[in-house]
């Protein structure tokens, strides 16, 4: 009997530490697996991958406010409204009013408050296309992942759309995981990335950055009811503070998967396109094949 | 003057550069403040370790239901694009984390029966590092939206001759709150192809903004010459590169501003600060010309 594919989701709190670049080795190293490219709003796992695109779908966050300028009475009522300073008196005039009220589109939080209360029906709300997610043949297996228009919201939910059709595809084609690169940060992105998951790694360097950072990651990995596993990219950089995360981390009854040593080839193998693990067999790939070797474990339990 | 240090991509500097821009123009006798708007994960306070003097809570609105004024009419629900209120059978619930503050349930409600009330989504610290006045922002753990808690780190701010926000990293909602009202951007970006794509992404958001802004390489002898070429051909500014220093990463992981653990980067950003007020007072000498 097929059992569900178990989501394992890679976040860092801290930007910088390294998830991507672990995340593309995972892949390498890993078999009968889906990625998903969760960090929607700066997505990178892509140039590591070489993806070919088999499928491509819009992405709709959410609704967006325009003002119909020749409808527009000048009335006011949207702006008086509106509470995210998102309407200006700056549109242009048409025959009954020199000037008009504008929806400034960055501003806008697509509440549709504005649109509910003009009396003269010249609010248009409707939904904007802000971004494109895509199903795509890699190397190592298919990977679903997006890009979120400039300057957009609702990254959340992308996330949670890249997430689901990662999980669809494993089902479907009986594959044992879901390899997820989160993003970093506590909000709403890494939030949709985790809730439900099977197994999360928090990836952090040895710097008191990293170490603080930690804390909150850890925190809200805890309040959605998940024990993390930590692991300490670049470690030779302060060992000292590398035993103290691992210290602080096995204090908080989590699991510390290892260390990665700090090694330019990580970015040598990144401007050939590769993950590090197929570029070289020793230094910190070394490193990375034994720590996947106890993810990979707990993953499966 | 607000200056904005924002990037695209994690980790490639911009509380380094942040921080030491406002140490150096402490220094150097300016009045400067330092905003950390990366609220999910500040980590200003690490350098800067200021003397902190004051907290304040960040609060949201959120709709309060009085159940026996509701007249089951289902408005609230309507209106409410984030399932934050949803009338069910006999009651209305509410979601105060789903919600956005937008106010259309309780301008809608035709009895009263919903009020506006607020609930706590983070809080504000206010300090002083030597001569920086910082102001840095904490979003509670699990809450969702960091906006609310940026834009109260910039209100908090005191009316320095320089304030320097520290934004989060990425492109979208967080950092255009962080960076949205600031005179000039400083990009933060690495000479890699992780470093190089996000920049790209990161320049399109500040052209959306149509905000004037810069390059800083950091760690600039790393990687490959395609960042610096594209800059070159997108006649983009680089404001400062800063070289891949293991001094710096060391003195950075034991939370050692690199300027006071090595003094001859006091240099390099006292010119980035010069060549960011150049760029400033050009732009404004080109506007009043062409406004007279």
């Amino acid at each position: 009997m097929p059992t569900e594919p178990a989501e394992l989701v890679v976040i860092s709190g801290k930007g910088g530490t390294g998830k991507t670049s672990i995340v593309a080795s995972f892949a390498a190293l890993a078999d009968n697996m889906v990625l998903a490219d969760c960090d929607v709003d700066a997505a990178d796992l892509h140039l590591v991958m070489d993806p070919k695109v088999v499928r491509r779908e819009n992405f709709s966050g959410g609704k967006r406010a325009r003002i119909m300028s020749g409808h527009c009475t000048a009335c006011g009522k949207c702006e008086e409204v509106c509470r995210f300073d998102a309407v200006f008196f700056d549109g242009p005039g048409n025959g009954r009013v020199d000037k008009t009220f504008r929806v400034d589109p960055v501003a806008c939080e697509g509440c549709g408050v504005c649109a509910w209360f003009c009396d003269y029906d010249a609010i248009e709300f409707a939904s904007v296309v802000n971004g494109q997610w895509f199903v795509s043949q890699t190397r190592h297996g298919p990977m679903v992942h997006a890009k979120l228009g400039v300057a957009e919201e609702n990254s959340g939910k992308l996330v949670s759309t890249v997430r689901k059709a990662a999980g669809a595809i494993a089902a479907e084609r009986n594959m044992e995981l879901v390899l997820i690169d989160g993003s970093p940060g506590i909000g709403c992105p890494v939030i949709a990335s985790i809730t439900g998951a099977d197994a999360v790694l928090i990836v952090t360097e040895p710097t008191l950055s990293g170490l603080h950072d930690l804390g909150r990651v850890a925190d809200v990995v805890a309040h959605f009811g998940i024990e993390p596993m930590v692991c300490v990219n670049k470690w030779d950089l302060n060992p000292e503070i590398a035993a103290e995360i691992e210290r602080q981390a096995h204090q908080r009854g989590l699991k510390v998967t290892g260390r990665v040593r700090y090694d330019r080839a990580v970015t040598d193998a990144q401007v050939r396109r590769q993950s590090v693990v197929e570029y070289q067999d020793g230094g910190c790939a070394a490193d990375i094949r034994e720590v996947w070797s106890i993810v990979r474990d707990v993953v499966s339990e | 003057m607000k200056i904005a240090v924002a990037s695209g991509k994690g980790g490639t500097g911009k509380t380094t550069v942040a921080t030491n821009l406002a140490l150096t123009a402490a220094a150097a006798g300016s009045s400067v403040s330092y905003l950390d708007c990366d609220v999910e994960e500040p980590n200003g306070a690490v350098f800067l370790k200021p003397e902190i003097t004051e907290t304040r809570p960040v609060e949201v609105s959120i709709p309060e239901v009085d159940q026996d004024k509701c007249s089951s009419c289902g408005l609230c629900g309507q209106i409410c694009q984030y399932g934050a209120i949803v009338p069910v059978e006999g009651q209305v619930l509410v979601f105060g984390e789903l919600c956005h503050g937008c106010g259309g349930c309780w301008l809608v409600c035709p009895t009263g029966a919903i009020t506006e009330s607020c609930r706590e989504t983070g809080r504000v610290e206010l300090g002083t590092s030597g001569e920086v006045h910082c102001v840095q922002g904490l979003l509670n753990i699990g809450e969702a939206m960091s906006p609310p808690v940026i834009s109260a780190v910039k209100d908090a701010a005191r009316e320095t001759d320089l304030l320097i926000m520290d934004s989060p990293p990425g492109t979208s909602c967080p950092v255009i709150e962080s960076i949205r009202d600031s005179d000039f951007v400083l990009l933060v970006t690495e000479p890699t192809p992780f470093g190089l794509n996000d920049l790209k992404l990161a320049v399109e958001m500040v052209r959306a903004l149509k905000l004037p802004f810069g390059v800083v390489i950091n760690r600039s002898d790393v990687g490959d010459g395609e960042t610096v070429a594209y800059c070159r051909q997108n006649h983009i500014d680089v404001s400062a590169s800063l070289p891949d220093d293991r001094r710096v990463a060391e003195a950075y992981s034991r939370g050692e501003p690199a300027c006071k653990a090595m003094p001859e980067y006091h240099k390099l950003y006292e010119d980035l600060l010069q060549r960011i007020a150049r760029g400033d007072k050009q732009r404004r000498d080109g506007s009043r010309e062409q406004s007279s």
